[in-house]
């Protein structure tokens, strides 16, 4: 039992958490803001994919990791113009998004690299196993700065609670919502980017596995503030790195470690572990007076 | 005329996506053309192209229905995907509890039931599991909304991870033949399986899979028209849908029509067993489901959360599956993932549908209609 609790396990932890954090705090902005990004799961894969392809032609991780941002906030950009423009229903164009996303990586590898779905291994030299790490931590900071001390955060809190209150007051709703939504594709692809050239050496078919998801259940466990939010993901990560530690040591099925960020979330969800408020304008579309 | 216009958004959204697919696969370096008649062209063949296309439309056609039951209430069920996987392992479970003795994967004899019952009490048995099974499934998060307002798409989403956890679990531990390489179950009793409709269909061989659960759906699609706007619960639901707080207002008990559209929602999406487990694999077979509680939601979306509709949009996306296959083996570089590429783009611009009335409604071509 003893030797289980290691140094090894502290740093699976922070390593399994990183692409949550990245993803999580992106989610943020975005639901922050109003708008509902289920879509995280598919910004995720679109960054791992272009990080993979990119750096695999490049064989620069910079340049592939910048191209997973600019994929992300591209993709960002079509569920904020459905959601924002077209006011359509936001969880319907998050699910439309993560859908295509696991169409449209799989396309292309088998074009690109004829395989079904994933993309050629990368050299150990061009992995960036850290940076994201430390780019997760300087983003939580950043968000807990701009979100509770500047003018960018305060619209942005506003335009999330009270939109009518935020416009009477002059704040432009839709552009604080489509700045809040692109910053979470680039912040969920890097995450997914962590996770094709940080973790592992390539993108595999829908390699994200369900992480978009327990970030937001993160999101949401962490009442949608950014410290509560790094914490949840750690602790998700904590669960995920010593369900893998355990397997074989201790006769506890994987799967029942498996099920805990998401039995948590519906926990905290229903209000037994404190309220857990969502922004009150979150999934309505603004509709300005005329 | 009035369902012409019904139809007619649906079908632009469908071209305008095919019209998106086209250029993906033009940018690839295939041509669109020979890339569309592999994927929609081998579906109208008989017996084969009918008989695979109408199978693979029979659980769509259910999640389907499922979907748009929850969203004529105001909620969005994503949670079919855990629903039909609940469901389906329990109705392996009932035929294999009440099966009689089954033929392993190595060929041996086994017994793992309790007793042996006929065909016809043992298929309504199942049958009834895989629908209340389900419908317990889906009353949880309609529960949940109800009792404490939390979101229904969350903890739908959070439900589908438990459920597939869950039934990986009982399949991995309690259910499978020592020494089988695959995840599944083992064989369900030979009284619990359903026909292929090839036994009643001249013409149809009995290869084709397409068994009585077809008729299920087409029955099940019936009853949700009636329920939904025959009956006094349809007739609440659909209120609580259009208007929470009129209804209420009305003497409408808006929390209890939630969890009973969840309910009935989660039924349905539970019989996607019915088809999986007694009319195809005769198991449970861990991670069967090709995303069909997803592909519910564009069925019912595409399909104006209508049974009629449903029906349509199911065999769509029917085609589009098995044509991906095709897709796969005769182009060159498109594989059958294009297939989703076509659905998302395809939920997306039936989301997006502002879009078309606006720089095409002018042209009269879409005139805002109440939907």
């Amino acid at each position: 039992m003893k030797d289980i609790f290691t140094f090894t396990l502290l740093l699976s932890t922070i390593h399994l958490a990183t692409p949550l954090v990245l993803a999580a705090l992106g989610g943020l902005y975005s639901e922050r803001s109003g708008v509902i990004n289920i879509a995280l799961e598919g910004l995720m894969l679109a960054g791992a994919f272009t990080a993979a392809a990119v750096t695999h032609y490049v064989g620069s991780p910079w340049v592939g990791l910048l191209a997973a941002i600019v994929a992300g906030i591209l993709l960002a950009g079509i569920h904020a113009v459905a959601c924002i423009r077209f006011k359509a229903d936001q969880v319907v164009t998050g699910t439309a998004i993560n859908i295509l996303m696991i169409g449209v990586p799989a396309v292309l590898s088998g074009a690109l690299f004829l395989s079904s779905g994933s993309t050629p291994q990368i050299p150990k030299a061009n992995l960036i196993p850290w940076t994201p790490v430390v780019l997760a931590v300087l983003v939580v900071v950043v968000t807990y700065y701009i979100l509770y001390y500047t003018p960018f955060g305060l619209r942005l809190r506003a335009v999330g609670e009270n939109p009518e209150a935020a416009d009477a007051a002059g704040i432009n709703v839709r552009r604080i919502r489509y700045t809040a939504v692109l910053i979470s594709g680039a912040l969920a692809a890097i995450g997914g980017a962590y996770l094709s050239i940080g973790q592992s050496s390539l993108f595999t078919r829908n390699m994200t596995a369900g992480r978009g998801f327990i970030a937001l259940a993160a999101l949401i466990f962490g009442k949608w503030r950014p410290i509560q939010t790094m914490l949840a993901c750690l602790l998700f990560g904590f669960a995920d790195a010593i369900a893998t530690q355990m397997q074989g040591v201790i006769d506890i099925p994987v799967q029942f470690i498996q099920m805990i960020p998401y039995v948590l979330t519906i926990v905290v969800l229903a209000g037994f572990i404190g309220l857990s408020r969502a922004p009150r304008a979150l999934g309505i579309p603004y509709q300005k007076e005329r | 005329m009035r369902l012409l216009r019904e139809l007619l958004f649906p079908l632009i959204a469908v071209l305008a996506a095919f019209l998106v697919g086209a250029i993906f696969v033009l940018l690839i370096g295939d041509s669109p053309i020979e890339t569309y008649r592999q994927l929609l062209g081998n579906a109208f063949s008989w017996p084969d192209g009918i008989g695979y296309t109408l199978f693979n439309a029979t659980p769509l056609i259910f999640t389907g229905l499922a979907v748009a039951v929850a969203f004529r209430c105001g909620l969005l069920n994503i949670g079919a995907e855990g629903q039909l996987y609940v469901a389906s392992f329990a109705t392996a479970w009932v035929c294999i509890l009440f099966g009689g003795v089954v033929v392993d994967v190595f060929g041996q004899p086994v017994n793992y039931s309790v007793a042996s019952l006929p065909s016809i009490i043992l298929i309504p048995l199942a049958c009834l599991t895989a629908i209340l099974v389900g419908a317990l499934w889906g009353a949880i998060p309609g529960f949940l909304k109800a009792r404490f307002g939390s979101h229904e798409v969350i903890n739908t989403i959070m439900m589908n991870f438990i459920a597939v956890a869950l039934v990986s679990y009982f399949t991995q531990y309690h259910y499978k033949i020592p020494g089988d390489p695959i995840l599944e179950s083992a064989p369900i009793g030979e009284a619990a399986h359903i026909p292929r409709l090839g036994r009643f269909i001249p013409g149809l061989p009995e290869r084709i899979p397409l068994n009585l659960a077809f008729v299920l759906a087409l029955l099940a699609c019936a009853l949700v028209y009636i329920f939904l706007w025959r009956t006094k619960w349809g007739y609440e639901i659909r209120a609580t849908g259009a208007n929470p707080s009129a209804a209420e207002y009305g003497g409408i008990s808006v929390r209890k029509q939630i969890v009973l559209a969840m309910a009935v929602s989660g039924g349905l999406a539970g019989m996607v067993g019915i088809n999986e487990v007694m009319g195809y694999h005769h198991r449970y077979y861990d991670g069967f489901s090709d995303n069909y509680g997803f592909t519910g939601i564009a069925v019912a979306l595409l399909g104006r959360n209508h049974p009629v509709g449903v029906v349509l949009a199911a065999i769509l996306f029917a085609i589009l599956s098995r044509g991906g296959i095709f897709v796969d083996a005769f182009t060159a570089h498109v594989s059958k993932d294009l297939v989703q590429v076509l659905q998302g783009t395809i939920i997306l611009f039936v989301a997006c549908e502002a879009f078309f009335r606006g720089p095409f409604g002018r042209f009269g071509l879409l005139k805002r209609s109440k939907v």
